[in-house]
């Protein structure tokens, strides 16, 4: 009964898409108010309303394990504990394409009810956008993934979920991921209506912000927890692939981050209009482009999704209609806007184009680093795109970027002089010198991490720099934002310069007793002796780490899980201010000894405190912009109101 | 000119579609072949099957006999499982050179001693460089190299009895 209701909800809410989709698409075509047009705003309002009564109805049927819901026979097991029966529901095709939906619905409704800044006609138009784009993936929904298809009759067993999934940072890893991406919808949705009404002002700009902020918070923190899952489920020590899937989700991420300098740009002095336009069309197309390359199993990847060609099939001609379209119509349209203000090379503008074309740069790196073996491949070679490219070619576009972050933000808009700014200029450059010598005499790292470390240490001082000459109390949430975040990068800057130049690694087969020295620790082998949870049973290894001020016992484990059949390494970590110690148990090696691999990463874990501060800046920076919008509202509707006085007084 | 920059990134991603979808229609491999095949075997210089054993080079394969090179482990499972296969080959005539990724010479003889040794010679490949150099993407996997040390055929994962013929067939055509 509860999955019929879900299913039905969907079709109710697939219908008010529709009804969205028309009417706001009315409202756009002219000032007039029909009828009709007005339906847009409770259509869209309505329609979350039930996506979210089907989603619930989701969590439901995946909650109590319903076995003749197909969906929960072939991805979830009533053995499994709660948070995971529920994390189920989305840790699955079906499931997540109906939570993207989800979300979609609620980013309308948000629009509809809230969205005031913009005339009637614009958001009937972003509304009618977003319920197009909506209206592709119910079609995606409910005419090849039903994720609320019965089975008849039901199952005796749930076939489990992935052991790989089972795990709380990968069970909140896609919902904040999607809510990025969703985010970044709307941002399409605003340029598409901006596009079509021909306003590309300040205006588009205030209003896309709230949304490219949020989504790119979202995706900051996705892309955290991601990589953090990868480095301890994965049991492999690397934080970061470039893998294709993780590129999926960088991609997004670096065009959202350019979009966001942009449209503060245009935001503040009217200019890089068509840029911003085309980067907001960039961002979600990098959303949907990772989504099709994740999905579609076209690139061979360590993160097995369930890949289905026709799915893909379905998401590529999704992508061609939205993207093309938006493209098509940006070639048409935006020849026609008018061309914004101008700026000097030396001014904050410039240093945010100059940001921009570096962010682009990388993301046109990593886009072609991951679509190279697909090139090469209809070309009738196999090659397999690696760290040896990515590290070196991004640093050529990232070292330029950071240098000139450390000094972006203390320029004045329009136009400044170098002469201006001398005192922090030294400043920097002093750092920067130093830390370069500093950790040229101390460490005898290799060049990418030296350069990393030196930095990371000027930007991390630079990035405060706003400071000086303003009174603390009176600087802006906003500025408090973009001043957190340039030292989060600054931080994780010098998390992953430290991992790369300071890490060891012991491979090792020892017998019980043994010890083994890594890092600072002495590192001995106690006994290795089955354990047994929920769902899996394990051997678990007792490690004894002693020296550089510890003594605990570290406990990696080998799992087995049922329900599906198969084998997980379970990494134990031990975090020290300084750094992890990291081991995993591997297999027997025969005679009674067994393969250890222990690494100690001095500071690794600033990668992501980095990635949590860049994203409190983010959040910062929203209250901050959210806080002064309802303010100009305010003021706005006082002037308005002492205005009406005075007419009404005239006329009186 | 500036109308032909807007028309830029509609173009791109033209070419981005047509090439997922012509991509999307090519049928797919399971297993991820090595580039080497066609080419001569890497050079390398690797420690015997035990600390006073010869050395084995690459240039031990060019000298006019074609023969199988098996990459293997003592550690690994499904190498337990290859084992008859190899001794199969190995009474027909194929002389079978192993490499031993990441052992240790104890473990090996033991190894030997419990599943019958098929090998003409060992090779320990402590760092797994050969491995890499070969392309192989994990053990075993089992290679047919010429007379001349070009290699010729790559079987991937272990040699079922089923695979005995068509590997026989492979190293007979490498003559």
């Amino acid at each position: 009964m509860i999955a019929e209701i879900g299913l039905a909800a969907l079709w109710l809410a697939a219908g008010l898409c529709l009804l969205q989709f028309i009417s706001g698409a009315i409202g756009a075509r002219g000032d007039e108010q029909g009828p009709v047009s007005a339906l847009v705003r409770p259509a869209a309002i309505v329609q979350a309303l039930l996506l979210v009564v089907s989603f619930v109805c989701l969590l439901w049927v995946f909650a109590v394990t319903d076995l003749s819901v197909a969906l929960v026979a072939a991805n979830s097991h009533a053995d499994k504990p709660l948070v995971y029966r529920i994390s189920g529901a989305w840790g699955n095709h079906e499931g997540s394409m109906l939570l993207w939906v989800t979300i979609l619905g609620l980013c309308s409704a948000l629009i509809a009810s809230l969205e005031r800044r913009m005339d009637a006609r614009f958001v009937k138009t972003a509304l009618a956008a977003q319920g197009f784009v909506a209206l592709g993936f119910f079609a995606f929904l409910l005419l090849s993934s039903n994720p609320f298809a019965r089975l008849n009759p039901p199952a005796e067993f749930g076939a489990g979920l992935n052991p790989l999934l089972q795990d709380i940072g990968l069970a909140l890893h896609p919902p904040t991921l999607y809510v990025g991406y969703v985010g970044l919808s709307v941002a399409f949705s605003f340029v598409v209506a901006g596009l079509v009404t021909r306003q590309a002002g300040p205006e588009l700009a205030r209003a896309m912000r709230p949304w490219v902020l949020a989504a790119w918070i979202s995706l900051t923190l996705g892309i955290a927890a991601g990589s953090y899952w990868a480095y301890y489920e994965l049991g492999w020590g690397g934080w970061w692939f470039w893998d294709p899937v993780e590129n999926a989700s960088l991609m997004p991420w670096l065009a959202a981050t350019a979009l966001l300098h942009s449209i503060g740009v245009l935001a503040a002095r009217d200019a890089l209009r068509t840029w911003t336009i085309m980067l907001g069309v960039v961002a979600f197309s990098m959303s949907m482009v990772g989504t099709f390359l994740v999905r579609s199993g076209i690139l061979t990847s360590v993160h097995a999704f369930a890949v289905d060609p026709e799915r893909g099939a379905f998401i590529l001609g999704l992508l061609t209609i939205y993207i093309g379209g938006a493209f098509a119509l940006f070639a048409l349209r935006a020849g026609a806007l008018a061309e914004g203000k101008r700026f000097v090379a030396l001014s904050r503008e410039g240093a945010l184009v100059f940001n921009n074309v570096m962010l682009s740069a990388i993301l046109a790196v990593v886009l072609l680093g991951t679509l190279y073996p697909l090139l090469s491949e209809a070309l009738g070679t196999r090659v397999s795109i690696g760290p040896p490219y990515y590290n070196p070619v991004t640093a050529v576009f990232a070292v330029p970027m950071l240098l000139v972050l450390a000094v972006g933000p203390l320029l004045r808009w329009r136009r400044d002089r170098i002469s201006r700014i001398a005192a922090p200029l030294v400043l920097i450059g002093v750092v920067l010198a130093a830390s370069v010598i500093a950790v040229v005499a101390f460490s005898g790292a290799g060049v990418l991490p030296t350069i990393g470390l030196a930095l990371a240490v000027t930007l991390a001082v630079a990035s405060w720099l706003p400071l000086m000459g303003r009174n603390p109390r009176r600087v802006p949430l906003a500025l408090w934002g973009s001043m957190l975040a340039h030292f989060g990068v600054a931080v994780s800057l010098a998390g992953m310069a430290s991992e790369s130049a300071f890490s060891t690694e012991r491979l090792v087969a020892v017998r019980s007793g043994d010890t083994v020295e890594v890092g600072p620790f002495k590192a001995t082998l106690g006994a290795v002796e089955p354990v047994a949870g929920p769902n899996w049973t394990a051997l678990e290894a007792r490690i004894a780490i002693t020296g550089g001020g510890v003594d605990t016992v570290l406990r990696p484990q080998s799992r087995t899980f049922t329900d599906p059949p198969q084998n997980t390494s379970e990494a134990a970590l031990l975090t020290r201010w300084n750094g992890q110690l990291y081991a995993i148990l591997g297999d027997a090696a025969g005679e009674g000894r067994w393969q250890l691999r222990l690494w100690w990463k001095p500071f690794v874990t600033l990668i992501w405190y980095g990635g949590v501060l860049i994203a409190l800046g983010g959040l910062l920076a929203l209250l901050g912009h959210l806080r002064s919008g309802v303010r100009r509202s305010r003021i706005g509707e006082a002037i308005a109101q002492r205005r009406a006085d005075r007419e009404s007084e005239a006329a009186a | 000119m500036k109308r032909l920059w807007l028309i830029l990134p509609l173009a791109l991603f033209g070419l981005f579609i047509g090439l997922a979808a012509y991509q999307m229609t090519q049928p797919k491999d399971e297993f991820v072949r090595s580039t080497m095949i066609g080419k001569p075997l890497p050079a390398f210089d690797l420690p015997g099957e035990t600390e006073d054993a010869p050395r084995l080079t690459s240039q031990m394969f060019a000298d006019g006999k074609p023969r199988l090179l098996n990459v293997w482990a003592t550690w690994c499972v499904p190498c337990i499982a290859e084992a008859p296969q190899l001794d199969a080959l190995a009474k027909r005539g194929v002389p079978i050179v192993g490499v031993a990724i990441r052992d240790e010479p104890e473990a090996i003889a033991q190894f030997l001693d419990q599943y019958g040794n098929p090998y003409t010679a060992i090779a320990r490949d402590d760092i797994a460089e050969l491995q890499l150099a070969l392309g192989s993407s994990g053990v075993p996997e089992t290679f047919v190299i010429d007379g001349k040390g070009v290699i010729r055929y790559q079987h991937i994962g272990d040699i079922r009895a089923d695979n005995i013929d068509e590997i026989y067939a492979e190293w007979e055509k490498a003559k």
